[in-house]
């Protein structure tokens, strides 16, 4: 199975990498871009069948390793074939 | 006594750190290998500055999940005295022994450069030989030393004294929140710090500011 995970900055955490892409959006004449954050994309593949099975493995593996929960959130997206 | 300096793969500042606590210590330290699963019992340990596991995901993540940092929390938990400069620093908030993470430097740039420091809580295991809000020069160099951490944590830092070091008014590299340099656990035993001490620990290196955090500790624990 495989899934993919969205690991984002919470609100109200300082994004310079947003900041300096939105401003490099700006210079090259993207106008009304507005609040740019950059966060990461994890894909992974589960031998696991049984969704419910998988998601909690993967919160598990988000709680202890993918994301710090003290400035990010993360989003489990389990793919259906 | 006995002082372990842990190497992670990208370690770079262990060998520095390393002649520094045989130089307070008068014996050199056990260098302990990351994939180790047993460290000997060590009253101190110090986890250097680098790269350990190249900065993959976060800095410090990868090093905090490693088979001797099971170890290493074991051991402080049992009141061994830790500390982290920079790339351990980083590590130390990762693998939960002291709160908050360090992010990416406001200003997106590498740093590398002296601060001017002050040292704001001179009662931890590391800084009793310093006085208490003594300004000193210790370098920085890092890419993610901007201490965060959120208001209700800030503020039990605060309250309970655990804000080891700021850098001096004006000289903040990084934006960390309430110019935090560097902080400590509540028992003032483990210290997280973003300068590096070992770099200005002798004259050749421009000064000795740092030396005494070394001559401090091998007192303390003595």
């Amino acid at each position: 199975m495989k899934a993919t995970i969205h690991i984002t900055l919470k609100n109200g955490v300082l994004d310079p990498q947003g900041k300096a892409i939105e401003n490099a959006l700006g210079q090259l004449g993207f106008n009304g871009v507005d609040d740019v954050r950059q966060g990461k994309l994890i894909e992974v593949n589960l031998s696991e069948t049984d969704p419910a099975k998988a998601e909690a493995a993967l919160t598990d593996m988000c709680e202890k390793l993918l994301a710090n929960t003290v400035i990010e959130n993360y989003h489990i997206h389990l793919d259906s074939e | 006594m006995q002082a372990s300096v842990i190497v992670f793969p990208g370690s770079n500042c262990d060998r520095d750190v390393a002649v520094c606590v045989e130089a307070a210590m008068g014996k050199a330290p056990l260098m302990a290998w990351h994939g180790d699963a047993t460290l000997p019992k060590s009253d101190l340990i110090v986890l250097p500055g680098g790269f350990s596991y190249g900065d993959y995901l976060r800095c410090g993540s990868m090093a905090a999940n490693s088979p001797i940092m099971r170890e290493v929390v074991a051991q402080a938990e049992k009141g061994a005295a830790v500390l982290g400069i920079c790339n351990g620093f980083q590590v130390l908030t990762e693998c939960g022994l002291l709160p908050g993470v360090l992010m990416q430097n406001k200003g997106l740039n590498f740093v590398c450069r002296n601060t001017r420091l002050t040292v704001t809580n001179n009662k931890t295991a590391f800084t009793t030989q310093y006085m208490a809000d003594e300004e000193i020069i210790v370098p920085v160099a890092h890419n993610e030393g901007n201490y965060f951490a959120d208001d209700d944590t800030l503020k039990q830092l605060q309250d309970e004294d655990r804000i080891a070091f700021t850098y001096a008014a004006g000289d903040n590299p990084n934006g960390a929140c309430l110019d935090i340099a560097g902080i400590c656990d509540k028992a003032g035993r483990i210290v997280g710090m973003m300068p590096h001490p070992e770099r200005r620990a002798e004259t050749a290196l421009g000064g000795e500011d740092g030396k005494r955090m070394f001559t401090g500790i091998v007192e303390a624990l003595s």
